[in-house]
């Protein structure tokens, strides 16, 4: 009773992979808890990151879990590998269905919602606050609120390795399949509650920074201003608010048929299990240009500022995210052209889906028109825009093949769906950040990356992506469908020996980028950025120091242009050193985002072992610390002029202009040991 | 910090933080178009599932529209005077704000007192949520919009306690506007679910 559902038979300790599993991540974490012990850095932890409500902060604490995912659904995806190609001709292989089904499970789960979600949403926060000349988000306790969400749901999804276990439905988890009848164990449910808890964090992120765009602009910044990341994120987000409480319905529906005997979706007493396919995928569909779009952004600006160039169509690229975005609502379909809705419904459904190559095709000329002519500097992320352009064009290609719905019913489950949507979203949406974030590292951290093993990581990727993924199309033709334990076929043997090298290479790529990150660490010195405009941007983050203070701006830029910063440089008004500083407001930490992800934590859990007292536990907590947070008087204060004095005349020195004989004139020419302003 | 509020305001920065009232009904609004789109998903439900009865009833065997009538009536009424709650707000009279809020709670409270009593006449009869794809869909409809009408009722109870404790500050007049477009918004929905569900079920 007082432990629902959970006995000691849900901790798998009989089972070898996965204790060793377990006991990897467990002395990883303890090793990583006795060092922060070590180095008496708890309070600074809590203090400075994990109550902050930095927009900064924020933004690296969500590409920090987005990376540690990153590292177990990668690890998921070379068990998957590792297993198709061992288990072929009659061999089984190392799992055994049950747990192969769950590695797949877990993999796409954890790569969409878990990983690509918080890198994009890591990016957002630090890029786009920055970009629009504001100094902080528009609700900054919410965003903290909306991390720890994610953190909770994070939790709940690794938890369900070491207690109980995790779904075995493919991340999708149709019913009938998920329904109680064939899902018994509590997987789906922490699937269900893991994605119910992380949507609802998104949902408000989004609605956050829809209200930042619109209401925090630096003065002067008109809409079509707006820097194209800032743009396309404000697609996405539009996409986010119109999407994701579809997906809470729908999984909402689902629990309530688990716990409550309802019928939404099962088999009998009228259900209609289709109706979760719509559902989930009215969400899915909108849910990849949520990926992707912000990737096109980082795309844009990087590839404008290595080319020295101001971007080709800055406007035909915000028409073209918005109809990306409204198209992308009318294609969901395309995902089960074989439920039988019929020719007509199928050919609108799959007309709709190819005109979308249409606006992506605009985006993708504009990349290259920006680059003509262009003095482009071969940077690593020049080097994933390059490789995206390649890699995506091949993905968009073959989906547009598979809209056409007579190919679809060929090639529906293959391998082929597989490769395609690969080649979408790692092409597509994980090149995009991989570029942002060399791109903006330096930004958020004051030092760049060591750029050769940066360059070693892209060619690993991109030679390891085609390895792994090229074979899978010609899988998918050989007629080997999706989510197979093992295989008995030997014309597929040579393709997945393949492709799983091209995994390999892809290991080979993550561990330049981790040792990347260590040696990057070791020279920072050397890598310094001590003007805050390492690669001659375009636009007003690279306006301020690196790390930007705290507030961003000492003083509030004014906006004329569409390339703000490049404007500032070119009248020689970049590096002014202000009269005086005006007093800033900022929003006080708080830890109250920390016990509410805390709290659902333990509703979460409650709920997927049926422990009601725990339940009722949580959800006071939670309403308990939204009371505390609403009668909080504590929220807010400023910064005095003499500390904002203080940190800028410390960034000014750095760059080698005397504040105290400072002249007008001087305000385009501090920058030691730096490229020339202008731009071509 | 107070020494310096002035100046921040001759700081010329228009999009500060002092103008957070604003930006909190903005943000509210998101929300409330969000949780639109999730009421449009229990209707897409419902009209999906509405036939599929299996072996259980109707929506004409079971619905008694002069009941639902009344329903409707009092949770129309609590908004017409959470509006004259908000027009006493503006004209800062703190106990006709009180009034008027304690006479909308009190309607919200008959409305969800109808609605439980509803659902549980139809669960003691047999007509519970599992016994058809229908009353699945009727019940997670309707029972989204009571939770959600349940959630605004608990919220007008904090803002009656800060009103009477604090007062109309700025802040208490923010919540109440989110609220009253809450309030607002679950009467449109409403009006929504009697037509599609009730209506037309007992026509």
């Amino acid at each position: 009773m007082l432990l629902g559902k959970l006995t000691l038979d849900a901790i798998p300790y009989k089972e070898p992979i996965i204790v060793a599993a377990l006991s990897g991540a467990g002395l990883m974490g303890l090793v990583v808890l006795a060092l922060i012990t070590k180095f008496g850095k708890w309070g600074y932890l809590w203090k400075e990151w994990l109550t902050s409500v930095d927009h900064k902060k924020i933004g690296v604490m969500y590409i920090v879990v987005a990376m540690i995912m990153l590292l177990r659904g990668f690890a998921d995806a070379l068990m998957m590998r590792a297993q198709l190609a061992m288990a072929t001709d009659g061999h089984l292989g190392v799992f055994p269905p049950e747990h192969y089904d769950q590695i797949f499970t877990a993999h796409g789960v954890i790569m969409i919602i878990f990983m690509a979600m918080p890198f994009m949403t890591g990016l957002m926060n630090i890029v786009v606050p920055l970009q629009i000349g504001a100094r902080d988000v528009a609700f900054p306790f919410l965003n903290s609120l909306s991390f720890w969400l994610l953190v909770s749901a994070v939790i709940l999804v690794n938890l369900s390795l070491g207690v109980g276990n995790f779904a075995r439905t493919g991340w999708v988890a149709y019913p009938p399949l998920s329904e109680l009848g064939f899902s018994p164990d509590v997987g789906v449910d922490y699937y269900t509650w893991a994605l119910q808890i992380s949507g609802i964090g998104t949902t408000l992120t989004a609605i956050n920074f829809l209200v930042t765009i619109i209401k925090m602009r630096a003065p002067g910044m008109k809409l079509m201003q707006m820097p194209i990341f800032t743009w396309t994120c404000t697609w996405a987000n539009v996409l986010i608010v119109a999407s994701f409480p579809i997906l809470t319905g729908a999984l909402a529906m689902l629990s309530l048929d688990r716990y409550l005997d309802f019928h939404f979706f099962t088999a009998e007493a009228g259900g209609n299990a289709m109706m979760y396919l719509n559902l989930f995928w009215a969400w899915g569909h909108p849910e990849v240009y949520i990926l992707v779009l912000p990737a096109f952004g980082i795309f844009s600006e990087v590839i404008s500022t290595f080319s020295g160039k101001r971007l080709f169509g800055h406007t035909s690229m915000i028409i073209a995210s918005g109809v990306i975005s409204v198209l992308g609502f009318m294609v969901w379909l395309h995902h089960f052209f074989t439920m039988g809705s019929g020719a007509d419904v199928n050919a609108f459904f799959g007309i709709a889906t190819m005109v979308i190559s249409v606006p992506t095709g605009v985006k993708l000329f504009n990349w290259l028109f920006t680059m003509y002519q262009g003095r482009i500097r071969f940077t690593p992320p020049v080097l994933w825009t390059m490789g995206f352009m390649v890699t995506f064009s091949i993905g968009g290609m073959t989906g547009v093949l598979m809209a056409v719905p007579g190919a679809d019913f060929v090639l529906h489950n293959s391998l082929f769906l597989i490769a395609h949507f690969h080649n979408t979203i790692i092409g597509g949406a994980v090149f995009g950040y991989l570029a942002g974030f060399s791109y903006w590292f330096p930004k958020a951290f004051g030092f760049k990356l060591n750029e050769k093993l940066g360059k070693a990581a892209f060619w690993f990727w991109q030679s390891g992506f085609m390895f792994a993924f090229i074979p899978l199309y010609i899988l998918g033709f050989l007629g080997m469908t999706r989510r197979l334990n093992h295989t008995d076929n030997p014309a597929w043997d040579p393709w997945l020996y393949i492709a799983c090298v091209g995994a390999v290479l892809i290991a080979c790529g993550i561990g330049c980028q981790l040792l990347q990150i260590v040696v990057s660490i070791r020279d920072r010195k050397k890598l310094a950025d001590v003007t805050g405009d390492p690669w001659n941007g375009h636009t007003l983050e690279w306006s301020t120091s690196s790390p930007p203070p705290f507030y961003n701006f000492a003083v509030v830029p004014h906006v004329h242009d569409i390339d703000a910063f490049t404007d500032m440089k070119e009248k020689g008004e970049a590096y002014k050193v202000p009269q005086k500083y005006a007093p800033i407001h900022m929003p006080s930490n708080t830890a109250t985002g920390v016990y509410i992800g805390g709290f659902t934590t333990l509703l979460g859990f409650a709920l997927i072992w049926h422990i009601w007292w725990l339940a009722i536990v949580g959800l006071v907590g939670i309403i308990g610390a939204m009371l505390a947070r609403a009668y909080d008087n504590n929220l807010d204060y400023y910064v005095q002029p003499d500390e904002v004095e203080a940190i800028e005349r410390a960034h000014f020195e750095n760059m080698g202009i005397d504040v105290d004989n400072y002249s007008e004139r001087d305000a385009d020419k501090p920058r030691r040991g730096s490229r020339p302003t202008t731009t071509a | 910090m107070s020494t310096y509020v002035e100046h921040a305001h001759d700081a010329h920065d228009d999009h500060e933080h002092h103008d957070s009232g604003s930006q909190t009904v903005l943000g509210f609004w998101f929300y409330l178009m969000t949780d639109c789109i999730l009421f449009a998903t229990a209707f897409a439900a419902y009209a999906v599932l509405y036939r599929n009865v299996a072996t259980g009833v109707s929506g004409k065997e079971i619905f008694e529209l002069p009941y639902v009538m009344g329903e409707t009536a009092a949770l129309l009424l609590s908004s017409i005077t959470y509006g004259f709650a908000m027009i006493a707000g503006y004209k800062g009279n703190k106990s006709a704000v009180l009034g008027w809020l304690a006479v909308t709670f009190a309607c919200g409270a008959v409305f969800i007192g109808m609605e439980v009593n509803e659902f549980h006449h139809l669960i003691a009869e047999g007509h519970g949520p599992n016994v058809s794809a229908f009353l699945s869909s009727f019940f997670g409809l309707v029972g989204l919009h009571g939770l959600h009408v349940t959630a605004g009722l608990l919220w007008m109870a904090v803002m009656m306690f800060e009103v009477a404790k604090t007062g109309l500050t700025g802040r208490a007049m923010t919540r109440l506007s989110c609220l009253s477009l809450f309030w607002h918004f679950l009467d449109i929905v409403w009006i929504c679910v009697f037509t599609v569900v009730y209506l037309k079920g007992a026509m």
